[in-house]
């Protein structure tokens, strides 16, 4: 679950499919995470607003079974918000929770990532480590649910007769 | 019939000034943080978040504090806030296949691909108060077993490797882009769908569902379940933001699921195949997505040509019945003034009685 993989994201162009990956990157880190990244951006551009951070909800579907038809299990809180860079990209964020903060950080370096001069410098300064401690976290779980891994053994009816 | 009253304004605010000082308790003690309840409550929290229908483990957290632990209340403050929030839209549908496990279980199966993982249960323990919790230095920090690998990327529900062998109906999404029904904005219809079931069941209280799938393992409805699988863990959220026209992963969100196998449904067109219950929820909510897949597949019975017979089966019964918002609503307005509405009952039974007294007198002379 490395990056969105919905109906439909096998149309999406290169530019697309890479946006794609980090605006989920961003999403998922951890607001503290993105504080420091951005306290360690030498550049802090100016922006203004398209849209303001504005909290809300979405309604989460389901699937029946978890393949069959879809239901509304419920609404999660999020919150979104739209900028404009100086140098006119566009950045948006879209994000689990009510941390305006949280939004704000991921639009703009949505923003500053579509600068084409500086995306490999900051995939590799900012996407990548949040990425892999997203799936540090994510292994450190896992490997603690394997330490439970069970092998049941059935006893035959009568066998100690 | 409830008829309003005026007045008593100081009374109320003292009564709410009262509320918070026995909500503080002890101010010797060191008050109750939000990330406390939201690290060690955290049962407590999920079950809030399941049956308030908002996923937000802060949110969630203050209405339990503000409740002083009243699940139920916090429940309702968790619902009466959800109407502030501006909606966005709806998700694409979660993937369970692809979550991150960290428990998986099956009853039905011993060897299965990926393999049984306990993870975090309170399965198997027993059930002993352990008092080192009670000790004034603490439990420290306790370190669970981190094993060398990961549990296995490949998880496949245990549902769909039945599945291959057409042992087991298929769960098969039809109209996928067509409406799904949505509690929050239409009322409920009937007969209800599975859609509108299914979300109805999500919500619904979990000590209701409990006693209502008690029921049908007691002869109230026929089912005769295993537990195929039951699992926990993360699954990304994806959204389309109108902006981009693709779909981005927004977060995650923890859910345990249920996929309950019953027995068989025959017709004179399929041969005999095993029945499916489904059951999920926010959280770790296992007790709530066992019972919840119970009482969906005693539901099912209309669909599966069943007569319907016991409470669990009666879809009216369990839909209007099962969300403890509206519960707690209808038979707490009982404490409200009823003044009126009692005078006239006064009234009545007054020249009742006289009538009575009237009658006796005469049939006595």
């Amino acid at each position: 679950m490395d990056a969105a993989s919905s109906e439909g994201s096998e149309a999406l162009d290169p530019d697309q499919a890479a946006r794609q990956r980090w605006m989920s990157v961003l999403a998922k880190a951890r607001l503290a995470e993105l504080e420091s990244a951005w306290d360690e951006m030498p550049e802090k551009p100016d922006f203004a607003w398209l849209r303001a951070p504005q909290s809300g909800m979405v309604m989460l579907r389901a699937r029946s079974g978890g393949t069959g038809s879809q239901f509304n299990l419920g609404q999660m809180t999020v919150t979104r918000c739209a900028l404009r860079l100086e140098n006119g990209n566009a950045g948006l964020g879209y994000v689990q929770g009510r941390s305006k903060r949280h939004a704000e950080l991921a639009a703009i370096f949505d923003a500053l990532l579509q600068d084409e001069a500086k995306t490999v410098e900051l995939e590799a300064k900012v996407i990548a480590p949040l990425l892999a401690r997203q799936k540090g976290r994510r292994e450190e779980a896992s490997r603690k649910a394997n330490a439970t891994k069970v092998n049941f053994f059935t006893l035959v009816r009568g066998e100690n007769d | 019939m409830y008829v309003a009253v005026k007045g008593g304004e100081e009374a109320i605010l003292n009564a709410h000034k009262l509320i918070a000082e026995e909500r503080r308790g002890d101010t010797v003690l060191p008050e109750l943080s939000l990330d406390q309840i939201k690290e060690q409550m955290q049962l407590a929290v999920d079950r809030v978040m399941t049956e308030g229908s908002l996923y937000d483990r802060d949110l969630a957290a203050l209405a339990i504090k503000q409740a002083q632990g009243d699940l139920v209340e916090a429940i309702f403050l968790l619902r009466a806030y959800r109407t502030t929030l501006a909606r966005f839209g709806e998700t694409q549908p979660i993937d369970t296949a692809k979550m991150a496990v960290r428990r998986r279980i099956s009853a039905a199966y011993k060897d299965l691909p990926g393999g049984q993982v306990l993870g975090p249960s309170y399965d198997y323990t027993h059930r002993l108060l352990d008092f080192a919790l009670a000790a004034e230095e603490g439990v420290g920090a306790p370190q669970a077993t981190v094993a060398k690998e990961a549990v296995d990327e490949d998880m496949p529900r245990v549902t769909d490797i039945l599945n291959h062998e057409g042992l087991i109906e298929e769960e098969i999404a039809c109209d996928d882009d067509g409406p799904v029904a949505d509690l929050t904005r239409d009322p409920m219809e009937f007969p209800a769908d599975r859609d509108m079931r299914l979300q109805n069941l999500a919500r619904g209280d979990e000590g209701f569902l409990l006693a209502l799938g008690y029921s049908t393992q007691r002869g109230y409805g026929r089912n005769h379940p295993f537990a195929g699988e039951i699992r926990l863990g993360e699954v990304a959220v994806e959204f389309v933001p109108e902006e981009l026209g693709f779909a981005i992963e927004i977060g995650e969100v923890t859910v345990t699921e249920c996929q309950m196998i019953n027995q068989f449904a025959g017709s004179a067109e399929r041969p005999p195949q095993f029945t499916r219950g489904y059951g999920l929820a926010f959280g770790h909510c296992e007790r709530k997505t066992m019972a919840m897949a119970l009482v969906d597949r005693a539901l099912r019975a209309r669909e599966l040509d069943e007569s319907i017979e016991y409470p669990a089966q009666d879809e009216e019964f369990v839909l209007y019945h099962s969300d403890n918002v509206e519960a707690s609503g209808f038979v707490q307005h009982l404490k409200l003034p009823h003044y009126v509405d009692f005078q006239s009952e006064l009234q009545l039974i007054r020249s009742l009685r006289r009538r009575h007294d009237e009658d006796h007198l005469e049939a006595a002379e």
